[in-house]
């Protein structure tokens, strides 16, 4: 346990020394306090329309960034829609980084037949658009945020499929596994004693890179009016503010979301590719650690 | 491999591909919830007998093996049933708006590649230096950026507060213009939408493009050519670049996919009437039919496009046809 956390300190302190890395975890952290703080930074219902003489206030010490076309607080609405992108985030990467695992992990193992019909669905989802296909899945099932977390994950688990097992046909020809073969191992505790363990890093690689494209594709799926009412996302904000035809007069409403949305999305591609340079073999050793 | 036996293997793709495409478009509107006759005929006071009717005509009373053929069959005719919201043939409607589709992104894209390229070739030509930071972090910021989010800040500054091209639309409305006043009008609104899809995709090439360059320029006969006393511009222009594209043709094919989720943004907030604005207006009008077709649409010129990309690529460099 120890140990693993001294990995964890060496690993924070390379992403740290890592330009692109500080620049991202300062701007994810931003999002983040405003997750957890969110009922305490956001005052009013963000869900709650006002009255009919509060629609499109300016920005005042009663609302901080003024309110929308339904007299709701659009602080409230940017401080709670933290919490959507993070959720979508964080949940699309669960589900794909374990699943695409699981797959990629006994498409690379065991090779064959299981392989084959995973090339061919990576391949399949590789020529085909994204975007159409995830807007249609979202129109057929339905605004809801699950089925956007469903519709994401549905297609985006084959790509971790496909670079986990590219990593499990490397470290399966090593030779320690071949030792632990040799003293009886069978082909679970290999798998997941001996591989499992050296696929790890790429995982973590991988999962902010999920969490980067869904809340991209959350963002975009909500802008185009297939996002959860009921649960007013940044997307979402933007979409309202978009359809309303004002959204030129009013700067503090279409202002917020679309700043947040960059920070966030920004944020998370900066730590992607911070991460992927630390994980590159030999960076440890040129930066001295 | 011969030219003629990897043109032949990957046509066969294409064509598998394109089945599976056409199975899963079957598939994912069968599992609409409601049904498809009652929201083509919103009227209450459609009678029961009539929507019957319906049914039968539309083939929707047949078991899902039989609607399946019926639609194989009518795709094989050029139908793509008719459209909810305009009341006339999907394919007609698609058909209208394919051309304004394809200029705009043909001009995005043939200048994103060239600028991207032009500028990550000299940010890994002076790799280290400055320029080449500012050059990087520029790219990997506008790479995140959805193309919506780009369209949206552009079109606030530069329509709405600078008033100095069109708020969207693809000509000024009653103008009578022709010829070339036509054709300027026509460039003057595609101006905005076009740079939204050009910051969002110049990325990339950037990206790509200096990391491939980097590789080539720490290779052998770079030194060599150096060692030769050769002029620096030309060993940038005839040694560097030209095995630095390589990778970067690969990519072209790649994104085509990608490209399609710019144009769906960039149309949208521009109100460009094109294919990817119908995608929008078909969401918003939950016109399964039209969403349909141009989901078939989007699919189909995105795998052919991919097959030509690999064809020419397989054309060029030979390895490639031992490779795959």
């Amino acid at each position: 346990m120890f140990s693993f956390l001294k990995k964890f300190k060496d690993f924070f302190l390379l992403l740290w020394d890592h330009g692109m890395g500080r620049i991202g975890l300062f701007l994810i952290s931003l999002v983040i306090i405003a997750a957890v703080l969110a009922p305490i930074l956001g005052t009013v219902n963000p869900q709650k329309a006002g009255n009919a003489e509060d629609i499109l206030l300016h920005p005042s010490t009663q609302h901080w960034l003024g309110t929308d076309d339904l007299a709701r607080d659009v602080w409230s609405q940017v401080i709670f829609g933290s919490r959507i992108s993070l959720a979508i985030g964080l949940i699309t990467a669960l589900l794909t980084v374990v699943s695409g695992t699981l797959v990629g992990l006994i498409a690379g193992f065991y090779g064959g037949m299981v392989d084959e019909i995973l090339a061919r669905i990576v391949d399949f989802f590789m020529m085909l658009p994204v975007l159409p296909l995830m807007i249609i899945l979202a129109a057929v099932l339905g605004p809801s945020l699950w089925n956007i977390v469903f519709v994401i994950s549905i297609i985006s688990w084959p790509t971790t499929a496909r670079v986990v097992r590219s990593q499990v046909l490397s470290v399966k020809e090593r030779p320690y596994v071949e030792a632990s073969r040799c003293i009886g191992a069978g082909n679970v505790k290999l798998m997941l004693g001996e591989i499992l363990p050296n696929v790890v890093p790429l995982m973590f690689a991988q999962a902010v890179i999920m969490i980067t494209e869904a809340i991209y594709s959350e963002a975009v799926l909500s802008f185009l009016g297939l996002g959860d009412v009921t649960r007013i996302s940044w997307g979402t904000m933007l979409h309202f503010a978009f359809e309303s035809g004002v959204m030129a007069s009013t700067p503090w409403w279409i202002g917020p979301p679309i700043t947040c949305i960059i920070i966030v999305i920004v944020g998370f591609s900066l730590l992607g590719t911070a991460i992927s340079d630390v994980l590159k073999p030999g960076y440890k050793e040129t930066k001295g650690f | 491999m011969n030219l003629a036996g990897f043109a032949f293997r990957k046509a066969v793709a294409a064509i598998i591909t394109i089945a599976a495409i056409l199975c899963v478009n079957f598939v994912i509107f069968r599992m609409a919830p409601g049904d498809p006759v009652r929201m083509m005929f919103k009227d209450p006071r459609v009678s029961a007998k009539q929507l019957e009717l319906q049914r039968e005509k539309f083939g929707l009373n047949k078991p899902l093996s039989g609607q399946f053929l019926a639609y194989i069959n009518q795709l094989a005719h050029g139908n793509l049933g008719v459209s909810f919201w305009q009341k006339r043939p999907v394919t007609e409607v698609i058909a209208e708006r394919i051309p304004n589709t394809l200029m705009l992104v043909l001009s995005a894209l043939v200048l994103s590649t060239i600028l991207g390229i032009g500028l990550g070739a000299m940010a890994g030509w002076v790799s280290g230096t400055k320029l080449d930071t500012f050059i990087l972090s520029v790219s990997i910021t506008l790479y995140s950026i959805p193309a919506f989010a780009v369209g949206i800040i552009l079109l606030l500054i530069f329509a709405y507060y600078l008033s100095a091209f069109p708020l969207g639309g693809i000509v000024t409305p009653a103008s009578g213009y022709a010829g070339f006043a036509y054709v300027k009008d026509v460039l003057w609104h595609m101006t905005l939408p076009a740079f939204s899809i050009i910051l969002w995709y110049i990325g990339e090439y950037v990206i790509l493009t200096r990391s491939s360059m980097l590789d080539v320029l720490g290779q052998d006969y770079i030194t060599t050519a150096r060692s030769k006393g050769i002029k620096e511009s030309r060993i940038l222009r005839k040694h560097a670049l030209r095995n630095a594209l390589l990778p970067v043709i690969t990519l072209t094919g790649i994104n085509v996919g990608f490209a399609v989720a710019g144009v769906i943004e960039s149309e949208t907030v521009f109100s460009w009437p094109g294919v990817g604005r119908l995608i929008y207006d078909a969401v918003s009008k939950r016109d399964y039919p039209l969403l349909q077709g141009v989901f078939l649409v989007f699919a189909v010129s995105v795998v052919l496009a991919n097959l030509i990309i690999d064809l020419i690529y397989g054309f060029i460099d030979p390895r490639i046809r031992v490779g795959t």
